[in-house]
């Protein structure tokens, strides 16, 4: 039997670190360059006779980003304590959302193979993150920079079944996270964190294998990667006879494989109960819809929109809502040149090599949309070609100026002047009688390298459907 | 409340009990659960969960950074410290 008789089940678990200055509980900052211990308190270091209060922002980034999951939110959540011990986890518990979690029963939908595709959100809760240990063998070292640092952990269903969508679901959080800037979506970092539980069963099976945990993974290729391993791996065992072990594994790239972590013989016993230190979050009907009303317009939507109402294409309309940066900067060049396809040309591909080329980011760029959608209308008026369109974008990038203006300046604008074109046309069939005669005895072709001579002589600013209608009419007779 | 059950919440809360202590827990737990048995037999049906006791609804912060103890000075209390970090005894996985 082989691996195309068995489907894996996957589902993903994503710690999103929200992007608030202060923790969850205490004041302390929540920068990642800290030095060691820098941002811990007595309330982050679980000192006795402290007491946690809620950072307010923190609700408010779990409502929009739940909304944008379209998930129910709850009117009333509570905390609960997480009850285990660990060195980087000072209280004994962590505080934690167990049976009231923030946000419930959603969805997002990832873009596969063409279309899209949707993926359950169980939950998604609030928690504190835990301090950070490192290991040197016969001692530990602790850092409570982190302890306290809010995380929304959202839950998906046991919806995906491939490696490919495993990937696109953390990319597409990831994507929806940065649009709502409520994280800056980092995996080297940490500040995005995905685990992930995959287990595999006969193809047509209703009930589910035992699940492998695959714990923190920095980057979507190698959740796409550990996936495949892992699935191989797991069908192996089943086929000879093994049973798969409940336990966390980890995913080593430089070998692609993944190995076990520790195993989960008891089922953990974490003694939720509600804290007593904190209230329960109860929203209004008021604040939930006002967040609902002031959410951007998600990722799949624009996507949908650039291609039903603008006509781009699919990779275009993918790159452009790729980051909510680069789809506001489109849409901006888009408002002033009234040109969708040309704009959505320039963003890719003029733009972006510019961009990669200097390590700009478009929100950085120099040539602000405005100016570049300026640029698109010279072109579309006929005042610049194309090629001397791409030479003033570079211009452009140090010279502030509009583009019309440095066109005037730099004497760039195309000749749109039929008699001063003519002239030009008239110039270079006169002093190549030898070409003219070719193409006059039926070798039509050579009318490129006059196409060439024309260009070439008006310094690019010939317009080339121009120069082509004038150089048939003056080829055509003696 | 049987001692099995109470020697496994005890190692989860991390206690070592001697037989002694064992014996007198298991006793005290079990009159606590009967205590709790007997609230839970009065009839709640038709009565909302009560979410939380006091008439306070939210309590909250802004989300505003305040320093306010030093590296030095949160790491006075511990036992052992390594430059800024607290040190403690090998964590085994």
């Amino acid at each position: 039997m082989s691996s195309n008789q068995y489907e894996a089940v996957i589902g993903i678990e994503t710690h999103i670190q929200l992007k608030t200055k202060s923790k969850i509980f205490c004041a302390d900052a929540t920068n990642f360059e800290a030095s060691d211990n820098e941002n811990a308190s007595a309330i982050s270091a679980g000192m006795p006779g402290t007491l946690p209060v809620l950072n307010k922002e923190v609700v408010e980034m779990a409502i929009r980003t739940g909304l944008a999951l379209n998930c129910h939110i709850r009117k009333d959540s509570v905390f609960s304590r997480k009850n285990y011990f660990y060195p980087d986890l000072p209280k004994g518990y962590q505080i934690s959302q167990y049976d009231k979690p923030i946000c419930e029963n959603g969805f997002v939908e990832i873009w596969l193979n063409g279309k899209h595709q949707k993926v359950s959100i169980t939950r998604a809760h609030l928690e504190e993150d835990a301090g950070k240990s490192t290991h040197f063998g016969d001692y530990t070292l602790i850092n409570l920079n982190r302890a306290g640092v809010p995380l929304l952990e959202v839950v998906s269903g046991p919806d995906m079944h491939t490696a490919q969508e495993a990937a696109e679901y953390g990319r597409t959080i990831r994507q929806i996270v940065r649009y709502l800037d409520v994280c800056d979506g980092n995996l080297e970092e940490g500040s995005l964190r995905c685990d992930v539980n995959i287990s595999v069963r006969k193809k047509g099976q209703q009930t589910l294998g035992t699940k492998v945990e695959i714990k923190n993974i920095n980057s979507f290729r190698f959740i796409e990667k550990a996936v495949e391993y892992e699935f191989e791996r797991q069908v192996d065992a089943v086929e000879s006879g093994q049973k798969i072990i409940q336990e966390t594994r980890l995913y080593d790239p430089d070998k692609n494989r993944t190995f076990s972590m520790r195993t989960k013989e008891d089922a953990e016993d974490y003694r939720y109960f509600p804290d007593p230190d904190l209230l329960p979050v109860i929203l209004t009907d008021e604040k939930i819809s006002s967040h609902k009303k002031n959410l951007p317009e998600m990722p799949s939507v624009k996507m949908q929109r650039f291609m039903s109402q603008l006509e781009l294409g699919e990779s275009d309309a993918l790159f452009l809502t790729s980051e909510k940066n680069i789809a506001d900067y489109f849409e901006n060049v888009f408002l002033e040149s009234n040109n969708a396809k040309s704009s959505a040309n320039w963003v890719t591909t003029e733009l972006m090599r510019e961009l990669n080329s200097r390590n700009v980011k478009i929100e950085d760029s120099p040539v602000e949309a405005k100016r570049l959608g300026q640029l698109i209308q010279l072109i579309d008026k006929k005042t610049i070609s194309g090629k001397i369109a791409k030479t003033l974008l570079i211009e452009m990038w140090t010279n502030s100026k509009g583009p019309e203006e440095i066109a005037k300046e730099k004497n760039l604008t195309a000749l749109n002047d039929s008699s001063q074109v003519e002239k030009i046309v008239q110039q270079v069939i006169d002093d190549n009688p030898d070409q003219a005669a070719e193409y006059r005895s039926g070798k039509t072709k050579i009318i490129g390298f006059f196409v060439g001579a024309v260009m070439k002589a008006s310094r690019g600013q010939a317009q080339p459907d121009l120069v082509n209608q004038l150089l048939l009419e003056k080829l055509k007779g003696p | 409340m049987n001692s099995e059950s109470i020697k496994k919440t005890a190692q989860l809360a991390k206690l070592a009990l001697s037989e002694k202590e064992l014996a007198e827990v298991t006793d005290q737990l079990g009159l606590i659960l009967q205590h709790f048995q007997k609230i839970s037999e009065i009839p709640t049906d038709n009565i909302e969960p009560l979410l939380t006791p006091t008439e306070i609804e939210n309590f909250w912060r802004e989300d505003v950074v305040q320093q306010e103890l030093s590296p030095e000075e949160i790491l006075q209390n511990a036992p052992l410290s390594q430059g800024h970090l607290f040190k403690v005894p090998p964590v085994v996985g």
